[in-house]
């Protein structure tokens, strides 16, 4: 094992594991700084992509507010987005998944170690061109970046498409690593039904990442040759409804790349914290590929008011409801789940919980959308983007605590503060909602989105929603202040200090190098709490043990 | 024996981890050819009835004989890796890298002759998506011999030989992929 994995020369630039926080800044190998660079990466683009959200909530505070106008206001609204997705949400799921797949399946590292660490680098330098491209301005098309606009706006747009083409080849390699590595790394007794439900979550992600990603790349690659090569793919006089269905057909299923990391976060939390088996393992395992596949038949839900063919639109409309099944299918068994358990109010629990509740709001406003007349009357209004916040905010986002205050353990070895934890959880769910919610009715009542103004009838629900935004940014304070004062001086937590039974918790906390010293054979499946078998009331019984002497190495 | 070879082994059901990635990383490209192979084809179908009339067929054909001849000499190579013939084995990659930059260079030349008639990207529809879709194709090519270049000087150094032929095998099915798609694009584009 050693081979090929030993650190480098001191100095040297490609090195495997952490001595040093110079390590981190190195073409690293190892998956747990790989994992923490990610994280970290990520969550410096939320605060950025979050400071252009205050800027715009702080505009549209009041009507004919003149803050911020124009084509900065374009960009900010632009970036917003997309930094949100591709440079936070996307890169700290990656992260999350990095460090803890291999140690959930018993591995000492990803299958590819070095196409992970180019992975990470390759989304650093897309997370630079897209700042260039804010910088040199002119990305103000939205996220969306619909042709003919896209094609005649500044430079800036061009360093944008650049910057995704890159991101985009970091995720395909990404999602390639993880397939490859939960199919072939699994420890011996790690059958697919033991396989802990973040692992298979990060089975299905992956299909949709090497299914979606590259047809983003041939949309991006086409808009860069009519930009500069001066072809017609997407201009007025070629075909710019073919960007908009070469684009979604990626970024649907790019919703569900950014959902269904958090839907397993939340199936590894409840079970610890609510003392009780998973229910429905088997049913949340396939409902995950159910989603996976179905993602990519309700693109055009994107494009019903696009002038597509009208009657295209009813099997989009079709499928963009039976979606909602499988995933139904999950929010019972998380339900089942904690049904007379004996829970345990940890801020990681909160968020899960309020996870639920959020997700169920977003995803009804969702089924809203995809009926086509409902759609007529709301596409592009602030109804849209109250249901992709509750999704992706009230969604991911709180999945994301969840996971990183339950992990935060795992990966640096200590505590993270629970007080400070409850006063983030708290002050972030009033703010979220008291942004968020109004704007459900300022779309219905008809206002578009994208405008740096409106009328005077819409002026105290965006005020509410703008005081909220202030909430959420005032929300990041403890948050970050717990991982600065628990990094230096939080409590030690050991190898399980939340008493679960995955693989990850049989090892020290922070985790060896190499991660197992001896591999694991795995025994039972991960989900026996309360189960006779497990009954050590101090300890839980390990689902593993080590390999017996003298085999298998 | 590190401990990752060891669980890949362990099973014989499962498909060797580099293989593994090399056939996920060609289901990738299937679908970033097939995006742009849509595209192409929209071009196609939002123009007149002989915009690819300015193609050369015969020397097209030509070409896409010698990428399939290519993949034979793979073939062949990685027999002879197999069979305990590493020398025989180099002399087919090396013969598969001429074939291959001939391919390139026949390739580079009918796109100076096609530029040169007025068939550029910007004149057209079906023009931009032809030059698009094939230069993409042909960039696949390229990085197949650089790649393959470091094939010959692993199997010289003797790190890819018979008893390590799988970085082969799997580089292999990325030239063969390279091959199929050509036949989808010169179908497509040239003779429909």
């Amino acid at each position: 094992m050693a081979e090929g994995y030993a650190p480098a020369a001191r100095g040297g630039w490609v090195v495997h594991g952490a001595t040093s926080w110079r390590d981190y800044f190195k073409f690293n190998t190892d998956h747990k700084v790989i994992g923490t660079q990610y994280i970290t990466m990520g969550f410096i683009f939320f605060l950025i992509g979050g400071l252009m959200a205050e800027a715009i909530r702080a505009q549209l505070s009041r009507p004919g507010n003149t803050l911020i106008t124009g084509n900065l206001y374009n960009e900010l609204f632009s970036l917003h987005g997309t930094i949100m997705i591709f440079l936070w949400v996307i890169p700290v799921l990656t992260g999350v998944a990095n460090f803890i797949v291999p140690l959930q399946i018993g591995a000492q590292d990803m299958a590819f170690p070095k196409l992970n660490a180019l992975s990470l680098w390759l989304a650093v330098l897309g997370g630079l061109l897209m700042l260039a491209s804010f910088v040199v301005g002119g990305a103000e098309s939205g996220w969306s970046a619909y042709p003919p606009l896209s094609e005649q706006t500044g430079n800036g747009q061009t360093l944008w498409a650049l910057a995704l083409f890159v991101i985009g080849f970091s995720s395909i390699f990404g999602g390639l690593n993880f397939l490859v590595t939960i199919m072939n790394l699994r420890a011996p007794g790690m059958t697919l039904m033991r396989l802990p439900l973040f692992s298979w979550s990060m089975i299905a992600t992956s299909i949709i990442i090497l299914g979606g990603t590259p047809v983003l790349a041939a949309a991006l690659a086409l808009m860069l040759w009519d930009r500069v090569v001066g072809t017609h793919f997407f201009s007025a006089t070629g075909d710019p409804l073919m960007w908009q269905n070469l684009f979604w057909f990626y970024s649907h299923p790019a919703v569900y790349i950014m959902i269904l990391p958090g839907f397993g976060i939340i199936s590894e939390v409840l079970p610890v914290f609510a003392r009780k088996p998973i229910f429905g393992y088997k049913m949340i395992a396939f409902s995950s590929m159910a989603i996976a596949i179905f993602g990519f038949l309700v693109w055009a839900h994107h494009m019903f008011t696009s002038g597509m063919n009208p009657l295209l639109r009813i099997p989009f409309m079709l499928t963009s409801m039976i979606i909602a099944v499988p995933t139904g299918v999950k929010i019972f068994s998380w339900l089942a789940t904690i049904w007379g358990g004996r829970i345990r109010f940890t801020t990681s629990m909160l968020f899960a919980l309020s996870f639920i509740a959020m997700f169920v709001i977003g995803g009804l406003s969702g089924i809203f959308l995809a009926s086509i007349p409902i759609d007529i009357d709301v596409q592009d209004s602030y109804f849209v983007v109250a249901h992709l916040h509750y999704v992706l905010f009230g969604g991911t986002v709180q999945a994301v605590f969840a996971g990183l205050y339950f992990w935060f353990p795992k990966i640096t070895g200590r505590m993270l503060n629970e007080r400070l934890g409850k006063i983030h959880f708290w002050i972030t769910f009033i703010g979220f909602n008291l942004t968020f919610l109004p704007q459900h009715w300022l779309g219905l009542e008809g206002m578009p989105r994208r405008v740096f103004t409106y009328p005077p009838e819409f002026a105290t629900a965006n005020l509410i929603s703008s005081i909220g935004a202030f909430v959420l940014g005032i929300a990041v304070l403890p948050f970050l202040a717990n991982i600065l004062i628990s990094l230096r001086a939080g409590k030690l937590a050991g190898a399980n200090p939340w008493r679960s039974l995955t693989l990850e918790w049989t090892l020290p906390s922070p985790p060896p190098i190499h991660n197992f010293p001896q591999l694991p054979v795995v025994i039972s499946d991960p989900y026996g709490y309360g189960r006779k078998q497990s009954a050590q009331p101090a300890q839980p019984q390990p689902t593993s043990r080590p390999a017996p002497t003298g085999g298998g190495q | 024996m590190n401990q990752v070879t060891a669980v890949t082994m362990q099973e014989e059901s499962r498909l060797d981890t580099r293989k593994l990635g090399m056939w996920l990383f060609l289901a990738s490209e299937v679908m970033f050819f097939g995006g742009l192979i849509a595209a192409a084809l929209n071009m196609k179908w939002h123009s007149p009835a002989g915009a690819n009339h300015a193609l050369n067929i015969p020397v097209t054909a030509v070409n896409t004989f010698v990428l399939i001849v290519s993949s034979t000499a793979v073939v062949m190579a990685l027999s002879a890796l197999q069979d305990g013939k590493p020398k025989t084995a180099r002399n087919w990659m090396i013969l598969t890298a001429l074939l291959g930059t001939t391919f390139l260079g026949i390739q580079v030349n009918e796109y100076i002759k096609l530029i040169g008639k007025g068939f550029t990207p910007a004149s057209g529809l079906f023009a931009g998506g032809f030059f698009a879709v094939t230069s993409f194709h042909g960039f696949h090519v390229f990085v197949g011999v650089i790649t393959l270049i470091w094939m010959i000087v692993r199997t010289t150094r003797g790190s890819v030989s018979p008893d390590n032929y799988v970085p082969f095998e799997a580089w292999g099915l990325y030239w063969h992929f390279v091959d199929v798609v050509w036949i989808v694009l010169f179908t497509i584009l040239y003779l429909l």
